[in-house]
């Protein structure tokens, strides 16, 4: 299939390319931020190609920017990055990749790849999702990280544009098909609230890995009950 | 020099989290119960993704503009709008309420 073939017919290419624009923009923040927290552009840069984790990486320059050390900056880092882990391992079982393409697929294994892949249904979708999103944001990222470090503030705020609220839409945008029946409406009901009550109590990016566990207790817990009561199985052929 | 030593700690970190993931062997992945447990992830990992975006500011709450795209989001959504279609009412809802002076 040609690219523009791909673009019409799959809606998984779609959401990937919309999602990569809106998020691959907010580079130029990072970029410009990092360079104002003290780090040089090359810096700067090397955090959005080798960490490319957004949270990960506004963390990092956050913890120097506040007078933080180099140590602990680390450490805020990589402790907002421990999603990922929990992402990749779904990727692993919906996608697995072989070979190189598994050292890739670890690259570009975030929020919004991730997310993409699991709102598809056909796995060759999934698989489209997940590559085209984390690749155009891989991308766009780096690029206007460069453009943001060495541009500065002078390109403004992307919130002005509305860039977060592109990226609030998208996320519902992917959750929404997933919300057939009364189970799923209910665990995104509780990991919401979950989410919410832990943002002001735990440090950023630790709140989804609590609504992951919540989640996965619930499933946990349903899965026994089934299990208990096998006289309410319809009996197969 | 330190400074770099640390960057390249972190990205190192990053990476390694990333790839372990991709290193469970796929037997355990395929359980029934990881399955069925997984599939339960997936909607509380989007459903919690939603709300960090829409109202998460590090570690502190923040109710601006972003409401109100997801409050356009949703009714794009309810009237079955295209992928694009809703996260460019997303866009549109977030920059028409901060350029009436809203946070």
């Amino acid at each position: 299939m040609t690219v523009a073939g791909l673009v019409r017919d799959s809606p998984a290419v779609r959401a990937g390319l919309s999602i990569a624009v809106a998020t691959g923009a907010y580079g130029v923040s990072f970029g410009a931020l990092g360079t104002a927290s003290g780090l040089g552009v090359l810096e700067v840069c090397a955090l959005s190609l080798l960490t490319f984790s957004g949270g990960s990486q506004f963390a990092f320059i956050g913890v120097l920017g506040g007078g933080g050390s180099a140590a602990s900056a680390a450490g805020a880092s990589t402790l907002l990055g421990l999603r990922n882990g929990v992402y990749a391992m779904q990727m692993n079982a919906l996608l697995r990749p072989r070979g190189w393409r598994r050292l890739a697929a670890a690259q570009v294994t975030i929020d919004e790849s991730t997310a993409t892949a699991l709102a598809q249904e056909d796995p060759r979708e999934r698989a489209r999702g997940f590559w085209t999103a984390g690749v155009g944001i891989f991308l766009l990222w780096n690029l206007m990280t460069l453009v943001g470090a060495l541009a500065g503030d002078a390109l403004g705020d992307p919130r002005r544009w509305g860039l977060d609220g592109a990226a609030v839409a998208a996320f519902c945008g992917l959750l929404w098909p997933r919300l057939r029946g009364r189970e799923p409406w209910s665990i995104a009901a509780v990991c919401a609230v979950v989410t919410v009550a832990c943002i002001p109590l735990v440090p950023p990016g630790i709140p989804i890995l609590v609504a992951a566990a919540v989640a996965a207790a619930i499933g946990g817990w349903q899965l026994r009950r089934e299990q208990a009561r096998p006289t309410e199985q319809v009996p197969r052929r | 020099m330190t400074l770099w030593l640390w960057i390249l700690g972190a990205c190192a970190l990053a990476y390694l989290t990333k790839l372990s993931g991709y290193l469970v062997p796929q037997r355990i992945l395929e359980s029934p119960a990881l399955v069925r447990i997984s599939a339960c992830m997936t909607v509380g990992l989007l459903a919690s993704l939603v709300m960090m975006n829409a109202v998460g500011d590090g570690q502190r709450l923040a109710f601006d503009s972003r409401l109100l795209a997801l409050g356009a989001a949703i009714v794009a959504l309810r009237m079955r709008a295209p992928f694009l279609v809703v996260v460019v009412a997303g866009a549109l809802a977030a920059a028409l309420g901060r350029l009436a002076g809203l946070p």
